[in-house]
């Protein structure tokens, strides 16, 4: 006994753990009902204490055979089940699958069909990122920034309603043009919101980002070292946190992101290490930003035209196979859709970044405690119906 | 009001239980009020309207809350133990409503003036944790388990900057009883503790005299600082943001009470309300004059009338109570919640330093002036 003692003593004296201090673990299942694992997710924590020793999440609560369904269906039949993926995100995941479905079938659409999917995609990305630094704050124990984030994403949503009819999965994005023109007084509506959206940015920074009791929680947590996030294939904001100076929309860009004069953001660890969780949430702050100065100028620019001639008549590409991939909200959407020359796809297989981004859980969430857990979920930004398709 | 009860009842145990219950009913009145302003006011935080069905602008709302809870299902895990799982739930309430009775509400009105008033509050008011305690263990649910560790860590941390801070004021004054705390203040907000104390001779009811002098200027900075420990402590001791760790929803759920339903459920949560009246009460009584006016007398005085004098008193003691309270619903909707390790860091590393060195220098002065 004396000797076990002393030999504790002489351990934590040296700060050398050699098993001893160590107490019995304890496995804690969050989810997958939980207010804090946005969704149906579930973890299975080890916990020694309250410190997290292990993760395995498990996944799969949501799954609804989305890749299956879209073999069965034919092309433009499988945009609403897009939609239904990343529901936060909806313009873009319908984005990248016309893209896909056009590049297949060689469609060029009209300048003004691509004017306003680029309009209504960084529409869109704010909205995504308004509930993403809404829910973050409320993962953080900060209510009542959440509630200023959805009420200026209601504004978006009122724009797409009038738009389309619908609130979040819109079926707007069609293969060759769009479904609805924009409506009469389209280009004030959406200038009049990013007057009145820029102040919330700035809101919300003095609220709850330059907090000192945010910064505490969120800075040097769930540290991402940016060879481990390409490792992981991370992307998007969770990416570009850790100091990866990447963006689909400037380095392969799609439709016509390479007019517009913007910037990538880039985590720079002025918090505390780079590639925490307040660099993640920062990158996303500040590209909301970004994604108005787009809009500024594709409002700016829009042509007029006919949004419908390009639509084909018959969807059935040849025989063939392509990626396309696009920028989401959460990172690199990428599409790989095979056709056999049939009118439904032979087979259509998604990379999702929440499923990916999820994926780097484990490695960069052990030896942190379960408030940090919640932090570092919070700050990846996952949306299940993606992560599970 | 001892003597006016007795006059109407008769000396009787009547009596005695219709004075005793004073406090409950003041409790009820006053939970009902605060669910509605921390409603209303997390709404018009927030750019919302808040409750607006149930009567004009929802003020009916707390109510239809109330009844609601009395209709639900009182649920008991199967695996709980039953009969800790069913005590805990009353064990905070008790605790809280316990320290009502050394509260003086107005120089008329002390449940029970105890020459150990400040003493029994500190250790009464522990009692809640032993519930909490209780409710977290008994539960057999491990997110209950946690948030009972954390808040038992947490409000046994900050029990001890809160009485430190107590003990200043004590230290101060002399005297444990919060009534001579309370007339140690008296004449106006210039002699409140929180700016510095007493600027003329104020005799205590045991003949006490403390005087003013010099060390009023070094006082002022240490009340307020003490007045500000206090007030953090207080909001760890109450689990409210950013101290709320023990029920963190993101986290726990909602911590030890997870399981907890219908009307156990409301008495964690009336016993929430009252120990929140309880704290600012206290800091109005040890820094705020107590039930003390901010202009140093009461119409009711000017008068000659007693009884509207007493109730002016019991006025200005709510009106400041409910402003500490209101304090508390602002910051629960402005701050996010703190860790764990810092919750820690900040009770033991920053507050409970700070009280010593305070308690240090203000025993030294008491000492010499």
């Amino acid at each position: 006994m004396q000797e076990e003692l002393l030999e504790l003593r002489e351990d934590i004296a040296s700060g050398i753990d050699s098993g001893k201090l160590r107490t019995d673990e304890m496995v804690l299942n969050m989810g997958p009902q939980h207010p804090s694992t946005h969704g149906v997710l579930r973890l299975e924590l080890v916990l020694d204490g309250e410190v997290v020793v292990k993760i395995i999440p498990h996944l799969g609560y949501l799954h609804r055979c989305f890749e299956k369904h879209a073999e069965a269906m034919t092309y433009p039949q499988v945009i609403p089940y897009c939609d239904r993926m990343d529901y936060l995100a909806a313009m873009n995941n319908d984005h990248g699958y016309a893209l896909a479905v056009e590049r297949l079938m060689d469609i060029q659409v009209p300048e003004r069909v691509e004017y306003i999917r680029v309009i209504m995609a960084e529409l869109q990305r704010i909205a995504s990122h308004l509930v993403a630094i809404g829910t973050f704050g409320m993962d953080i124990g900060a209510f009542t920034p959440f509630l200023y984030c959805f009420r200026d994403r209601e504004f978006i949503l009122d724009i797409f309603e009038k738009t389309c009819g619908a609130r979040l999965l819109y079926n707007y994005i069609w293969i060759g043009g769009l479904s609805h023109d924009v409506y009469d007084g389209f280009e004030k509506d959406v200038m009049q919101f990013i007057k009145a959206f820029r102040p919330t940015i700035t809101e919300v920074n003095n609220l709850l980002n330059y907090n000192k009791v945010f910064i505490e929680r969120c800075a040097s947590i769930g540290v991402l070292p940016p060879d481990v996030g390409i490792s992981f294939g991370c992307s998007g904001p969770m990416l570009r946190g850790s100091g990866v100076d990447f963006d689909l929309r400037r380095d392969d860009p799609y439709s016509i992101y390479d007019r517009f004069e913007w910037d990538v953001i880039v985590g720079d660890g002025s918090a505390g290490t780079l590639g925490d969780c307040w660099d993640r949430h920062m990158v996303r702050v500040k590209e909301m930003e970004e994604s108005c100065k787009i809009i500024e100028q594709a409002i700016a620019g829009l042509p007029e035209g006919d949004i419908s001639e390009a639509i084909p008549k018959r969807v059935r590409p040849l025989a063939g196979e392509i990626y396309t991939r696009v920028e989401n909200p959460r990172g690199e959407l990428g599409y790989y859709i095979i056709s056999d020359g049939k009118g439904n796809p032979f087979r259509v297989k998604v990379r999702a970044p929440g499923f990916v981004n999820l994926s780097v859980i484990d490695a960069i969430s052990r030896g942190c405690l379960v408030a940090d857990l919640v932090a570092i979920l919070g700050s990846i930004d996952i949306v299940l119906g993606e992560v599970d398709r | 009001m001892e003597a006016l009860l007795q006059d109407l009842l008769g000396e009787n145990l009547l009596t005695t239980i219709v004075y005793c219950s004073l406090p409950l009913v003041f409790i009820l009145v006053y939970a009902l009020l605060a669910i509605l302003g921390e409603v209303k006011i997390s709404a018009w935080m927030q750019d919302r309207l808040g409750p607006m069905r149930t009567g004009p602008w929802g003020i009916i709302q707390p109510l239809a809350d109330v009844l609601k809870l009395l209709q639900k299902e009182d649920t008991t895990p199967g695996t709980a133990n039953k009969p800790l799982y069913n005590l805990a739930a009353f064990l905070p309430f008790m605790a809280s409503y316990a320290t009502f009775a050394v509260l003086p509400f107005s120089s008329e009105y002390v449940g029970a003036d105890l020459n150990l008033g400040a003493f029994y509050l500190i250790a009464v008011s522990s009692i809640a944790v032993v519930g909490i305690i209780m409710a977290g263990w008994s539960s057999n649910n491990k997110y209950s388990l946690y948030g009972a560790v954390r808040s038992a860590a947490q409000i046994i941390s900050y029990e001890v900057p809160a009485a430190m801070a107590v003990l200043i004021i004590v230290l101060f004054v002399g005297s444990l009883n919060l009534s001579d705390i309370t007339v140690a203040q008296e004449g106006g907000f210039w002699n409140w503790f929180v700016f510095g104390g007493p600027k003329g001779e104020v005799t205590l009811a045991d003949g006490g005299v403390i005087s003013a002098s010099w060390a009023n200027i070094v006082y002022f900075p240490l009340f307020g600082a003490t007045f500000l420990i206090y007030y953090v402590a207080g909001l760890a001791e109450t689990n409210r943001t950013p101290f709320d760790i023990p029920e963190a929803e993101s986290e726990l759920v909602s911590g030890y009470h997870t399981e907890y339903s219908g009307m156990k459920f409301a008495m964690f949560f009336m016993a929430e309300y009252a120990n929140m009246f309880v704290v600012s009460a206290v800091a109005v009584i040890l820094f705020f004059g107590g039930w003390q006016s901010p202009y140093g007398t009461t119409i009711g005085d000017l008068a000659g009338i007693r009884w509207l004098g007493a109730v002016e008193e019991f006025g200005w003691f709510t009106v400041k109570g409910l402003f500490f309270v209101f304090v508390m619903i602002w910051l629960r909707w402005t701050l996010p919640r703190l860790r764990v390790d810092q919750l820690m860091h900040v009770c033991w590393k920053v507050l409970i330093p700070a009280t010593f060195a305070i308690a240090l220098v203000v025993g030294a002065l008491v000492l010499v002036v």
